[in-house]
């Protein structure tokens, strides 16, 4: 538990000096490789909260292909030397941002969570195990699963959710997806609306 | 390492987030800003999902991974909206030659 506390301190630093890094620092391409960092501190917080896939994720998608991204439009605009100047929003955003933080911190430490009963602790932690390699039943016992209970447990992966509870969301998001590559490139195209592409 | 920990780690990152959509003219930096928000949101979906106990837990345990579900979905969001966001960009670049927003009138009147 020691180990898993100083490694979430240090992720915690790394996050929110990374993110300060972003907002603040003047020069544009060192903001996004910064924001990288702050995408790889959160990605250990996802293997710290048992979520190893969105880990991955994480990496594959933000670090791999958004900050990629981010960077190639940072060093195709022009002015990245001194981009990152505030606008005359600058205290009222900061006063208003420092104002939800508050809020956000009395609200944290103020609710009465519910948390998981002690007994459902290991079966919860065996589910988020399972939700990306399916668990053999040698496994579940163990752990002491009992043979009826092993079923559900191994039926609760995360694509058996997108695929049974969640499919109708997952169908909206995937044509969200699409409309969104299309509509990025025919914002891109050269030419717009002369019908010259 | 407790629950409120993450929160209030996730809180600090929205805030810092938000400031950042906020206060800053270059279009990149409010975009970077808005992905510092979706990453701090994902936090706290994940840290829930670990740590309290949802409605339906006795019914049916698969309800301790709905957190990461919408984790999930928030990226693919994220995903979408970035690769929109920087069109919108090089669109708004190619016709004003710059990427302050403050200078991004054409709307307004």
């Amino acid at each position: 538990m020691l180990f898993q506390d100083i490694v979430f301190w240090i992720l915690a630093v790394m996050a929110i000096a990374g993110a300060l890094g972003v907002v603040l620092v003047p020069n544009l391409f060192r903001a996004a490789l910064l924001l990288i960092v702050v995408f790889v501190a959160v990605a250990g917080m996802f293997i710290l909260l048992s979520a190893e896939f969105l880990a991955v994720v994480q990496i594959l998608i933000y670090v791999g292909a958004i900050a990629i991204l981010i960077i190639f439009a940072v060093m195709l605009t022009r002015d990245v030397q001194h981009g990152n100047l505030p606008n005359r929003m600058n205290i009222p955003a900061a006063v208003f941002a420092a104002l939800l933080f508050t809020a956000l911190v009395a609200v944290a430490v103020d609710t009465k969570w519910e948390f998981l009963p002690a007994d459902q602790q290991e079966r919860a932690e065996l589910v988020q195990v399972n939700a990306v390699t399916t668990l053999t039943g040698e496994v579940l016992d163990d752990a002491g699963v009992s043979p009826e209970d092993q079923a559900e447990v191994q039926e609760s992966g995360l694509a058996d959710l997108l695929i049974s509870d969640y499919v109708l969301p997952f169908e909206a998001v995937s044509v969200l997806l699409l409309a969104a590559l299309i509509g990025a490139l025919v914002l891109v195209r050269p030419n717009l609306g002369t019908g010259r592409g | 390492m407790s629950f409120e920990a993450f929160l209030i780690v996730a809180a600090i990152m929205f805030c810092i987030g938000l400031y950042g959509a906020l206060a800053r003219r270059n279009v990149l930096a409010v975009l970077m800003s808005i992905e510092l928000m979706f990453n701090s949101v994902n936090i706290t979906l994940v840290a829930m999902a670990k740590y309290l106990a949802p409605a339906g837990l006795q019914d049916d345990i698969s309800t301790v991974l709905t957190g990461q579900v919408f984790a999930v979905f928030i990226i693919t969001v994220a995903a979408a909206e970035i690769a929109l966001g920087l069109g919108i960009v090089f669109a708004m670049y190619r016709t004003n030659e710059t990427v302050d927003l403050s200078e991004a009138t054409q709307l307004r009147y």
